[in-house]
Protein backbone atom coordinates (compact mmCIF):
# COMPACT_ATOMS: atom_id res chain seq x y z
CA UNK A 1 0.00 0.00 0.00
CA UNK A 2 1.26 3.45 -0.74
CA UNK A 3 1.92 5.66 2.27
CA UNK A 4 1.19 8.86 0.41
CA UNK A 5 -1.07 9.28 -2.58
CA UNK A 6 -1.43 12.76 -4.05
CA UNK A 7 -4.00 13.16 -6.80
CA UNK A 8 -4.79 16.38 -8.68
CA UNK A 9 -3.54 18.53 -5.81
CA UNK A 10 -3.94 22.23 -6.48
CA UNK A 11 -3.14 25.09 -4.13
CA UNK A 12 -4.77 28.41 -4.93
CA UNK A 13 -4.35 31.93 -3.59
CA UNK A 14 -6.89 34.53 -4.67
CA UNK A 15 -8.02 32.42 -7.63
CA UNK A 16 -4.48 31.83 -8.93
CA UNK A 17 -3.14 28.28 -8.87
CA UNK A 18 0.31 28.16 -7.27
CA UNK A 19 0.32 24.38 -7.45
CA UNK A 20 -1.62 22.93 -10.35
CA UNK A 21 -2.95 19.36 -10.54
CA UNK A 22 0.06 17.65 -8.99
CA UNK A 23 -0.17 13.87 -8.71
CA UNK A 24 2.34 11.35 -7.40
CA UNK A 25 2.48 8.41 -5.04
CA UNK A 26 5.02 7.40 -2.47
CA UNK A 27 5.26 3.79 -1.34
CA UNK A 28 6.31 2.83 2.16
CA UNK A 29 10.10 2.78 2.39
CA UNK A 30 10.57 4.72 -0.80
CA UNK A 31 12.66 7.88 -1.08
CA UNK A 32 11.23 10.55 -3.34
CA UNK A 33 12.74 13.92 -4.22
CA UNK A 34 10.80 16.96 -5.35
CA UNK A 35 13.09 19.34 -7.19
CA UNK A 36 12.52 22.73 -8.70
CA UNK A 37 13.59 26.36 -8.43
CA UNK A 38 12.14 28.66 -5.78
CA UNK A 39 8.54 29.49 -6.57
CA UNK A 40 8.02 26.18 -8.32
CA UNK A 41 5.50 25.11 -5.68
CA UNK A 42 7.58 22.31 -4.19
CA UNK A 43 7.41 23.52 -0.60
CA UNK A 44 3.72 24.41 -0.90
CA UNK A 45 3.07 20.86 -2.08
CA UNK A 46 4.81 19.51 1.01
CA UNK A 47 2.89 21.90 3.26
CA UNK A 48 -0.43 20.90 1.70
CA UNK A 49 0.38 17.21 2.24
CA UNK A 50 0.43 17.71 6.02
CA UNK A 51 -2.48 20.17 5.94
CA UNK A 52 -0.51 23.18 7.17
CA UNK A 53 -1.10 25.71 4.41
CA UNK A 54 -0.87 29.30 5.66
CA UNK A 55 -4.20 31.14 5.94
CA UNK A 56 -5.38 32.52 2.62
CA UNK A 57 -4.27 29.48 0.65
CA UNK A 58 -6.70 26.70 -0.16
CA UNK A 59 -6.03 23.22 -1.45
CA UNK A 60 -8.22 21.08 -3.68
CA UNK A 61 -7.81 17.55 -4.94
CA UNK A 62 -6.90 14.59 -2.80
CA UNK A 63 -4.03 13.76 -0.45
CA UNK A 64 -4.23 10.31 1.12
CA UNK A 65 -1.70 10.16 3.97
CA UNK A 66 -1.50 6.64 5.37
CA UNK A 67 -5.04 6.02 4.14
CA UNK A 68 -6.52 9.24 5.60
CA UNK A 69 -7.76 12.12 3.49
CA UNK A 70 -5.97 15.35 4.44
CA UNK A 71 -7.73 17.87 2.18
CA UNK A 72 -10.82 19.16 3.96
CA UNK A 73 -10.08 17.29 7.20
CA UNK A 74 -10.73 18.97 10.54
CA UNK A 75 -7.76 20.29 12.51
CA UNK A 76 -8.36 17.77 15.30
CA UNK A 77 -8.13 14.77 12.97
CA UNK A 78 -5.01 16.25 11.38
CA UNK A 79 -3.29 16.72 14.74
CA UNK A 80 -3.67 13.02 15.49
CA UNK A 81 -2.61 12.02 11.99
CA UNK A 82 0.41 14.30 11.72
CA UNK A 83 2.12 13.18 14.87
CA UNK A 84 1.75 9.51 14.12
CA UNK A 85 2.61 9.56 10.45
CA UNK A 86 4.78 12.48 9.38
CA UNK A 87 7.52 14.70 10.77
CA UNK A 88 9.31 17.59 9.11
CA UNK A 89 12.85 18.96 9.02
CA UNK A 90 12.96 22.58 7.87
CA UNK A 91 15.42 24.68 5.93
CA UNK A 92 16.60 27.07 8.61
CA UNK A 93 17.52 25.21 11.80
CA UNK A 94 17.65 28.43 13.82
CA UNK A 95 14.00 29.31 13.29
CA UNK A 96 13.01 25.65 13.56
CA UNK A 97 13.99 25.61 17.24
CA UNK A 98 12.31 27.54 20.05
CA UNK A 99 14.90 30.19 21.01
CA UNK A 100 13.86 30.18 24.68
CA UNK A 101 13.88 26.44 25.35
CA UNK A 102 16.99 24.38 26.06
CA UNK A 103 17.50 21.94 23.21
CA UNK A 104 17.39 18.89 25.47
CA UNK A 105 13.92 19.84 26.60
CA UNK A 106 12.77 20.49 23.03
CA UNK A 107 13.73 16.96 22.04
CA UNK A 108 12.26 15.63 25.30
CA UNK A 109 8.88 17.31 24.75
CA UNK A 110 8.44 15.62 21.39
CA UNK A 111 9.52 12.25 22.77
CA UNK A 112 7.15 12.51 25.74
CA UNK A 113 4.27 13.46 23.44
CA UNK A 114 4.95 10.44 21.25
CA UNK A 115 5.06 8.16 24.31
CA UNK A 116 1.82 9.63 25.70
CA UNK A 117 0.10 9.11 22.37
CA UNK A 118 1.26 5.51 22.28
CA UNK A 119 -0.08 5.13 25.83
CA UNK A 120 3.30 4.17 27.30
CA UNK A 121 4.02 5.41 30.82
CA UNK A 122 7.37 7.12 31.35
CA UNK A 123 9.25 8.96 34.05
CA UNK A 124 11.66 11.88 34.12
CA UNK A 125 14.67 9.59 33.92
CA UNK A 126 13.25 7.82 30.86
CA UNK A 127 12.99 11.14 29.02
CA UNK A 128 16.58 12.02 29.88
CA UNK A 129 17.83 8.67 28.65
CA UNK A 130 15.72 8.90 25.48
CA UNK A 131 17.00 12.42 24.73
CA UNK A 132 20.62 11.29 25.09
CA UNK A 133 20.04 8.25 22.92
CA UNK A 134 18.35 10.40 20.23
CA UNK A 135 21.24 12.85 20.39
CA UNK A 136 23.64 9.97 20.04
CA UNK A 137 21.73 8.71 17.00
CA UNK A 138 22.18 12.05 15.23
CA UNK A 139 25.85 12.10 16.29
CA UNK A 140 25.65 15.15 18.52
CA UNK A 141 28.82 15.40 20.64
CA UNK A 142 28.90 16.33 24.35
CA UNK A 143 25.22 15.52 24.99
CA UNK A 144 25.37 16.98 28.52
CA UNK A 145 26.47 20.39 27.33
CA UNK A 146 24.31 20.58 24.21
CA UNK A 147 21.16 19.37 25.95
CA UNK A 148 21.55 22.24 28.40
CA UNK A 149 22.28 24.87 25.78
CA UNK A 150 19.91 27.28 24.08
CA UNK A 151 19.70 27.10 20.26
CA UNK A 152 21.79 30.26 19.76
CA UNK A 153 24.63 28.71 21.75
CA UNK A 154 25.30 25.82 19.34
CA UNK A 155 26.42 25.72 15.69
CA UNK A 156 24.17 25.62 12.65
CA UNK A 157 25.03 22.02 11.87
CA UNK A 158 24.33 21.03 15.48
CA UNK A 159 21.00 22.86 15.37
CA UNK A 160 19.98 20.92 12.28
CA UNK A 161 20.95 17.69 14.05
CA UNK A 162 18.75 18.71 16.97
CA UNK A 163 15.87 19.36 14.53
CA UNK A 164 16.45 15.93 12.99
CA UNK A 165 16.51 14.33 16.44
CA UNK A 166 13.15 16.00 17.18
CA UNK A 167 11.68 14.67 13.94
CA UNK A 168 13.10 11.25 14.80
CA UNK A 169 11.55 11.35 18.28
CA UNK A 170 8.10 11.18 16.61
CA UNK A 171 9.09 7.83 15.07
CA UNK A 172 7.39 8.94 11.86
CA UNK A 173 6.62 6.69 8.92
CA UNK A 174 7.17 9.63 6.60
CA UNK A 175 10.01 12.12 7.01
CA UNK A 176 9.55 15.34 5.07
CA UNK A 177 12.82 17.21 4.62
CA UNK A 178 12.22 20.70 3.23
CA UNK A 179 15.59 21.95 1.93
CA UNK A 180 17.25 20.65 5.10
CA UNK A 181 20.79 21.45 3.96
CA UNK A 182 20.33 24.75 2.15
CA UNK A 183 21.21 26.94 5.14
CA UNK A 184 24.35 24.93 5.96
CA UNK A 185 27.89 25.22 4.66
CA UNK A 186 29.13 22.61 2.20
CA UNK A 187 30.98 20.37 4.66
CA UNK A 188 28.10 20.36 7.14
CA UNK A 189 25.73 19.75 4.21
CA UNK A 190 27.53 16.52 3.33
CA UNK A 191 27.51 15.27 6.91
CA UNK A 192 23.84 16.11 7.38
CA UNK A 193 22.89 14.33 4.14
CA UNK A 194 24.85 11.25 5.14
CA UNK A 195 23.12 11.32 8.52
CA UNK A 196 19.66 11.61 6.94
CA UNK A 197 20.41 8.75 4.52
CA UNK A 198 21.61 6.54 7.38
CA UNK A 199 18.61 7.29 9.60
CA UNK A 200 16.09 6.72 6.81
CA UNK A 201 17.73 3.36 6.07
CA UNK A 202 18.08 2.35 9.74
CA UNK A 203 14.49 3.15 10.66
CA UNK A 204 12.88 2.09 7.40
CA UNK A 205 11.36 5.56 7.05
CA UNK A 206 9.81 6.86 3.87
CA UNK A 207 11.48 10.07 2.73
CA UNK A 208 10.10 13.08 0.91
CA UNK A 209 13.08 15.26 0.13
CA UNK A 210 12.51 18.75 -1.21
CA UNK A 211 15.37 20.66 -2.76
CA UNK A 212 16.49 22.91 -5.60
CA UNK A 213 19.90 21.31 -5.57
CA UNK A 214 20.27 18.43 -8.05
CA UNK A 215 23.45 16.78 -6.74
CA UNK A 216 22.04 16.84 -3.20
CA UNK A 217 18.83 15.15 -4.32
CA UNK A 218 20.59 12.62 -6.53
CA UNK A 219 22.60 11.29 -3.64
CA UNK A 220 19.72 10.49 -1.34
CA UNK A 221 16.55 9.56 -3.27
CA UNK A 222 15.40 6.77 -5.62
CA UNK A 223 12.89 8.72 -7.62
CA UNK A 224 12.38 12.41 -8.46
CA UNK A 225 9.51 14.67 -9.36
CA UNK A 226 10.58 17.81 -11.20
CA UNK A 227 8.32 20.82 -10.66
CA UNK A 228 8.16 24.16 -12.38
CA UNK A 229 5.65 26.98 -11.89
CA UNK A 230 3.36 24.69 -9.97
CA UNK A 231 3.24 21.77 -12.37
CA UNK A 232 5.06 18.47 -12.50
CA UNK A 233 7.13 18.52 -15.68
CA UNK A 234 8.93 15.22 -15.27
CA UNK A 235 8.93 12.20 -13.01
CA UNK A 236 10.90 8.98 -12.85
CA UNK A 237 13.78 7.05 -11.25
CA UNK A 238 16.62 9.38 -10.41
CA UNK A 239 19.17 7.75 -12.78
CA UNK A 240 16.79 7.78 -15.69
CA UNK A 241 15.71 11.39 -15.22
CA UNK A 242 19.28 12.59 -14.90
CA UNK A 243 20.66 10.43 -17.72
CA UNK A 244 17.94 11.06 -20.26
CA UNK A 245 15.92 14.12 -19.26
CA UNK A 246 12.88 14.45 -21.49
CA UNK A 247 11.80 17.94 -20.47
CA UNK A 248 13.73 21.04 -21.50
CA UNK A 249 13.58 22.42 -17.95
CA UNK A 250 15.20 19.33 -16.44
CA UNK A 251 17.97 19.59 -19.03
CA UNK A 252 18.46 23.24 -18.09
CA UNK A 253 18.76 22.31 -14.43
CA UNK A 254 21.29 19.60 -15.25
CA UNK A 255 23.38 21.86 -17.46
CA UNK A 256 23.36 24.54 -14.77
CA UNK A 257 24.47 22.02 -12.16
CA UNK A 258 27.27 20.70 -14.39
CA UNK A 259 28.48 24.19 -15.17
CA UNK A 260 28.53 24.95 -11.47
CA UNK A 261 30.48 21.77 -10.77
CA UNK A 262 33.05 22.62 -13.45
CA UNK A 263 33.41 26.12 -12.04
CA UNK A 264 34.05 24.62 -8.64
CA UNK A 265 36.53 22.13 -10.08
CA UNK A 266 38.47 24.83 -11.89
CA UNK A 267 38.71 27.01 -8.82
CA UNK B 1 25.48 22.08 31.76
CA UNK B 2 24.53 25.73 32.25
CA UNK B 3 28.09 26.97 32.12
CA UNK B 4 27.57 28.91 28.89
CA UNK B 5 24.65 30.87 30.26
CA UNK B 6 26.13 31.43 33.69
CA UNK B 7 29.38 32.85 32.36
CA UNK B 8 27.58 35.42 30.22
CA UNK B 9 27.40 38.91 31.71
CA UNK B 10 24.04 39.72 33.28
CA UNK B 11 22.83 42.99 31.92
CA UNK B 12 19.82 42.69 34.20
CA UNK B 13 21.89 43.79 37.17
CA UNK B 14 22.37 47.29 35.78
CA UNK B 15 22.28 50.26 38.15
CA UNK B 16 18.93 51.52 36.84
CA UNK B 17 17.41 48.13 37.60
CA UNK B 18 18.87 48.25 41.11
CA UNK B 19 17.33 51.67 41.73
CA UNK B 20 13.98 50.40 40.43
CA UNK B 21 14.17 47.35 42.64
CA UNK B 22 15.08 49.49 45.67
CA UNK B 23 12.17 51.90 45.11
CA UNK B 24 9.63 49.12 44.56
CA UNK B 25 11.12 47.18 47.48
CA UNK B 26 10.78 50.22 49.75
CA UNK B 27 7.08 50.50 48.95
CA UNK B 28 6.58 46.76 49.44
CA UNK B 29 8.30 46.86 52.84
CA UNK B 30 6.33 49.95 53.92
CA UNK B 31 3.08 48.46 52.60
CA UNK B 32 3.62 45.22 54.52
CA UNK B 33 4.67 47.16 57.60
CA UNK B 34 1.33 49.00 57.71
CA UNK B 35 -0.41 45.66 58.20
CA UNK B 36 1.16 45.40 61.65
CA UNK B 37 2.37 48.89 62.55
CA UNK B 38 1.86 52.55 61.62
CA UNK B 39 3.28 55.61 63.42
CA UNK B 40 -0.23 56.57 64.56
CA UNK B 41 -3.64 54.98 64.30
CA UNK B 42 -4.94 55.57 60.78
CA UNK B 43 -7.65 58.22 60.83
CA UNK B 44 -6.89 59.29 64.40
CA UNK B 45 -6.60 63.00 65.09
CA UNK B 46 -3.21 63.14 66.72
CA UNK B 47 -2.05 66.71 66.68
CA UNK B 48 -2.68 70.25 65.63
CA UNK B 49 -4.22 70.86 62.22
CA UNK B 50 -1.93 71.46 59.26
CA UNK B 51 1.17 71.45 61.42
CA UNK B 52 4.52 71.44 59.58
CA UNK B 53 6.92 68.47 59.82
CA UNK B 54 8.18 67.88 63.35
CA UNK B 55 9.79 65.05 65.30
CA UNK B 56 6.35 63.78 66.31
CA UNK B 57 4.92 64.09 62.77
CA UNK B 58 7.71 63.65 60.18
CA UNK B 59 5.49 64.75 57.31
CA UNK B 60 3.21 67.06 59.28
CA UNK B 61 -0.52 66.72 59.79
CA UNK B 62 -3.48 67.32 57.51
CA UNK B 63 -6.46 69.64 57.95
CA UNK B 64 -8.12 67.21 60.38
CA UNK B 65 -4.93 66.75 62.38
CA UNK B 66 -4.17 63.27 61.06
CA UNK B 67 -0.55 62.17 60.62
CA UNK B 68 0.34 62.51 56.89
CA UNK B 69 3.13 59.91 57.04
CA UNK B 70 0.71 57.29 58.39
CA UNK B 71 -1.74 57.97 55.59
CA UNK B 72 0.95 57.93 52.91
CA UNK B 73 2.32 54.63 54.23
CA UNK B 74 -1.12 53.05 54.05
CA UNK B 75 -1.34 54.56 50.56
CA UNK B 76 1.67 52.42 49.58
CA UNK B 77 -0.23 49.29 50.49
CA UNK B 78 -3.34 50.44 48.63
CA UNK B 79 -1.29 51.35 45.55
CA UNK B 80 0.40 47.94 45.52
CA UNK B 81 -2.94 46.17 46.00
CA UNK B 82 -4.38 48.15 43.09
CA UNK B 83 -1.37 47.53 40.85
CA UNK B 84 -1.18 43.81 41.53
CA UNK B 85 -4.95 43.34 41.38
CA UNK B 86 -5.55 45.39 38.24
CA UNK B 87 -2.59 43.90 36.37
CA UNK B 88 -3.62 40.33 37.35
CA UNK B 89 -7.18 40.89 36.13
CA UNK B 90 -6.00 42.73 33.02
CA UNK B 91 -3.45 40.00 32.24
CA UNK B 92 -5.92 37.15 32.79
CA UNK B 93 -8.55 38.68 30.51
CA UNK B 94 -6.14 40.23 28.02
CA UNK B 95 -3.85 37.23 27.50
CA UNK B 96 -6.82 34.89 27.08
CA UNK B 97 -8.49 37.10 24.48
CA UNK B 98 -5.20 37.79 22.72
CA UNK B 99 -4.29 34.10 22.43
CA UNK B 100 -7.79 33.20 21.21
CA UNK B 101 -7.62 35.95 18.59
CA UNK B 102 -4.18 34.82 17.43
CA UNK B 103 -5.41 31.26 16.89
CA UNK B 104 -8.87 32.15 15.57
CA UNK B 105 -10.03 31.93 11.99
CA UNK B 106 -9.42 35.01 9.92
CA UNK B 107 -12.74 36.80 10.24
CA UNK B 108 -13.14 36.10 13.95
CA UNK B 109 -9.64 37.44 14.50
CA UNK B 110 -10.46 40.55 12.45
CA UNK B 111 -13.63 41.10 14.47
CA UNK B 112 -11.75 40.75 17.79
CA UNK B 113 -8.92 43.00 16.61
CA UNK B 114 -11.38 45.70 15.51
CA UNK B 115 -13.21 45.50 18.86
CA UNK B 116 -9.92 45.85 20.73
CA UNK B 117 -8.89 48.84 18.63
CA UNK B 118 -12.19 50.54 19.44
CA UNK B 119 -11.78 49.80 23.16
CA UNK B 120 -8.21 51.11 23.14
CA UNK B 121 -9.41 54.33 21.51
CA UNK B 122 -11.26 55.11 24.77
CA UNK B 123 -8.98 56.46 27.52
CA UNK B 124 -8.29 53.86 30.22
CA UNK B 125 -9.59 56.23 32.86
CA UNK B 126 -12.89 56.72 31.03
CA UNK B 127 -13.54 52.98 30.78
CA UNK B 128 -12.66 52.59 34.46
CA UNK B 129 -15.04 55.44 35.37
CA UNK B 130 -17.84 53.77 33.39
CA UNK B 131 -17.28 50.47 35.21
CA UNK B 132 -17.26 52.23 38.59
CA UNK B 133 -20.39 54.19 37.65
CA UNK B 134 -22.13 50.97 36.62
CA UNK B 135 -21.42 49.32 39.98
CA UNK B 136 -23.52 49.83 43.11
CA UNK B 137 -20.98 51.81 45.13
CA UNK B 138 -17.36 52.83 44.95
CA UNK B 139 -15.00 50.46 46.75
CA UNK B 140 -11.39 49.42 46.44
CA UNK B 141 -12.48 46.17 44.76
CA UNK B 142 -14.57 47.99 42.19
CA UNK B 143 -11.69 50.33 41.38
CA UNK B 144 -9.33 47.36 40.91
CA UNK B 145 -11.82 45.50 38.72
CA UNK B 146 -12.51 48.62 36.67
CA UNK B 147 -8.82 49.28 36.04
CA UNK B 148 -8.19 45.60 35.27
CA UNK B 149 -10.90 45.60 32.62
CA UNK B 150 -9.66 48.88 31.22
CA UNK B 151 -6.08 47.54 30.94
CA UNK B 152 -7.10 44.22 29.43
CA UNK B 153 -7.68 45.65 25.94
CA UNK B 154 -4.09 46.87 25.67
CA UNK B 155 -2.76 43.56 26.98
CA UNK B 156 -4.99 41.62 24.57
CA UNK B 157 -3.81 43.58 21.56
CA UNK B 158 -0.15 43.16 22.44
CA UNK B 159 -0.61 39.46 23.20
CA UNK B 160 -2.36 38.91 19.87
CA UNK B 161 0.43 40.53 17.86
CA UNK B 162 3.22 38.78 19.77
CA UNK B 163 1.47 35.39 19.64
CA UNK B 164 0.83 35.68 15.91
CA UNK B 165 4.52 36.23 15.32
CA UNK B 166 5.40 33.12 17.34
CA UNK B 167 2.72 31.00 15.65
CA UNK B 168 4.21 31.71 12.24
CA UNK B 169 7.66 30.42 13.17
CA UNK B 170 9.04 27.12 11.94
CA UNK B 171 9.32 25.67 15.43
CA UNK B 172 5.60 26.02 15.97
CA UNK B 173 4.97 24.49 12.54
CA UNK B 174 7.34 21.67 13.50
CA UNK B 175 5.43 21.18 16.75
CA UNK B 176 2.17 21.07 14.80
CA UNK B 177 3.62 18.57 12.34
CA UNK B 178 4.67 16.40 15.24
CA UNK B 179 1.07 16.47 16.48
CA UNK B 180 1.03 19.08 19.28
CA UNK B 181 -2.43 20.33 20.21
CA UNK B 182 -2.87 24.10 20.12
CA UNK B 183 -3.11 24.21 23.91
CA UNK B 184 0.26 22.46 24.19
CA UNK B 185 1.73 24.93 21.69
CA UNK B 186 0.42 27.85 23.75
CA UNK B 187 1.92 26.45 26.92
CA UNK B 188 5.25 25.26 25.57
CA UNK B 189 6.09 27.81 22.90
CA UNK B 190 3.78 30.82 22.72
CA UNK B 191 3.64 31.91 26.37
CA UNK B 192 7.39 31.51 27.09
CA UNK B 193 8.26 33.39 23.90
CA UNK B 194 5.88 36.31 24.39
CA UNK B 195 6.62 36.56 28.12
CA UNK B 196 9.83 38.67 27.96
CA UNK B 197 8.01 41.41 26.02
CA UNK B 198 4.69 40.94 27.75
CA UNK B 199 6.08 41.02 31.29
CA UNK B 200 7.79 44.35 30.63
CA UNK B 201 4.51 45.70 29.32
CA UNK B 202 2.62 44.36 32.34
CA UNK B 203 5.10 46.06 34.65
CA UNK B 204 4.52 49.32 32.81
CA UNK B 205 0.76 48.74 33.09
CA UNK B 206 1.30 48.33 36.82
CA UNK B 207 2.65 51.87 36.96
CA UNK B 208 -0.22 53.15 34.82
CA UNK B 209 -2.76 51.37 37.05
CA UNK B 210 -1.32 53.04 40.15
CA UNK B 211 -1.57 56.45 38.50
CA UNK B 212 -5.06 55.72 37.17
CA UNK B 213 -6.26 54.66 40.63
CA UNK B 214 -4.84 57.87 42.09
CA UNK B 215 -6.77 59.76 39.42
CA UNK B 216 -9.97 57.85 40.19
CA UNK B 217 -9.58 58.55 43.90
CA UNK B 218 -8.78 62.18 43.18
CA UNK B 219 -12.11 62.36 41.36
CA UNK B 220 -13.83 60.62 44.27
CA UNK B 221 -14.42 57.41 42.28
CA UNK B 222 -11.70 55.29 43.85
CA UNK B 223 -11.39 53.62 47.21
CA UNK B 224 -13.60 55.48 49.73
CA UNK B 225 -12.33 56.49 53.21
CA UNK B 226 -10.78 55.13 55.36
CA UNK B 227 -8.64 53.78 52.49
CA UNK B 228 -5.92 56.38 52.25
CA UNK B 229 -5.28 56.34 48.53
CA UNK B 230 -2.60 58.80 47.41
CA UNK B 231 -5.11 60.30 45.00
CA UNK B 232 -7.52 61.08 47.82
CA UNK B 233 -4.72 62.53 49.95
CA UNK B 234 -3.72 64.80 47.05
CA UNK B 235 -7.31 65.88 46.57
CA UNK B 236 -7.75 66.64 50.27
CA UNK B 237 -4.47 68.57 50.39
CA UNK B 238 -5.37 70.61 47.34
CA UNK B 239 -7.17 73.37 49.24
CA UNK B 240 -4.33 73.90 51.66
CA UNK B 241 -1.41 73.37 49.30
CA UNK B 242 0.00 76.87 49.90
CA UNK B 243 -0.33 76.94 53.66
CA UNK B 244 0.70 73.31 54.28
CA UNK B 245 2.53 72.00 51.17
CA UNK B 246 3.72 68.79 52.81
CA UNK B 247 0.24 67.28 52.69
CA UNK B 248 0.55 67.28 48.88
CA UNK B 249 4.29 66.87 48.42
CA UNK B 250 4.68 63.64 50.39
CA UNK B 251 1.90 61.61 48.69
CA UNK B 252 3.05 63.09 45.35
CA UNK B 253 6.62 61.90 45.97
CA UNK B 254 5.32 58.51 47.00
CA UNK B 255 3.33 58.18 43.75
CA UNK B 256 6.24 59.33 41.59
CA UNK B 257 8.79 57.11 43.33
CA UNK B 258 6.65 53.98 42.92
CA UNK B 259 5.87 54.58 39.23
CA UNK B 260 9.48 55.44 38.37
CA UNK B 261 10.64 52.44 40.37
CA UNK B 262 8.26 50.14 38.51
CA UNK B 263 9.41 51.47 35.14
CA UNK B 264 13.10 51.04 35.94
CA UNK B 265 12.35 47.59 37.30
CA UNK B 266 10.49 46.70 34.07
CA UNK B 267 13.58 47.44 31.97
CA UNK B 268 15.70 45.11 34.08
CA UNK B 269 12.99 42.48 34.01
CA UNK B 270 13.16 42.29 30.23
CA UNK B 271 16.85 41.50 30.29
CA UNK B 272 16.36 38.84 32.94
CA UNK B 273 13.44 37.16 31.20
CA UNK B 274 15.18 36.85 27.86
CA UNK B 275 18.11 34.43 27.62
CA UNK B 276 19.06 35.86 24.22
CA UNK B 277 19.69 39.30 25.69
CA UNK B 278 21.20 37.76 28.78
CA UNK B 279 23.71 35.95 26.61
CA UNK B 280 24.71 38.93 24.52
CA UNK B 281 25.38 41.48 27.22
Amino acid sequence: MSLLKVRDLSVAARGRNLVDSVSFTLDAGERLGIIGESGSGKSLTATAIIGLLPPGLSATGSVLLDGHEVIGAREGELTALRGAVAATVFQDPLTALDPLMRVGRQIGEVWERTERRAGRPHGKGDTRAAVFSLMDEVSLPEPERIAGAFPHEISGGQRQRVAIAMALACRPKLLIADEPTTALDVTTQKETLALLARLVADHGMTLLFISHDLPVVAGIVDRVVVMRTGVVVEEGPVRQVFATPTHAYTRELLVAAERFDRALGAA
Amino acid sequence: MTAVVASAPRRGASWTWRIGLALVGLHVVVGLLTLVWTPYDPGAMTGGRLSPPSLAHWAGTDRLGRDVLTEVMIGSRIALQVGIGAVSIGAAIGITIGIIAAFATRWRDDALAATLDILIAFPTLLIAMLVVAASEQASLGTAILALGIALSAVVARLTRILAKRVIQTDYVTAARVSGSSWLAIVREHVLPNIWPTLSVNLALQFGLAVIAEASLSYLGLGAPPPNASWGRLLQEAQGTVYSAPFGAIVPGLALVSLTIGVNLFADGLRDLADPLRRGRG
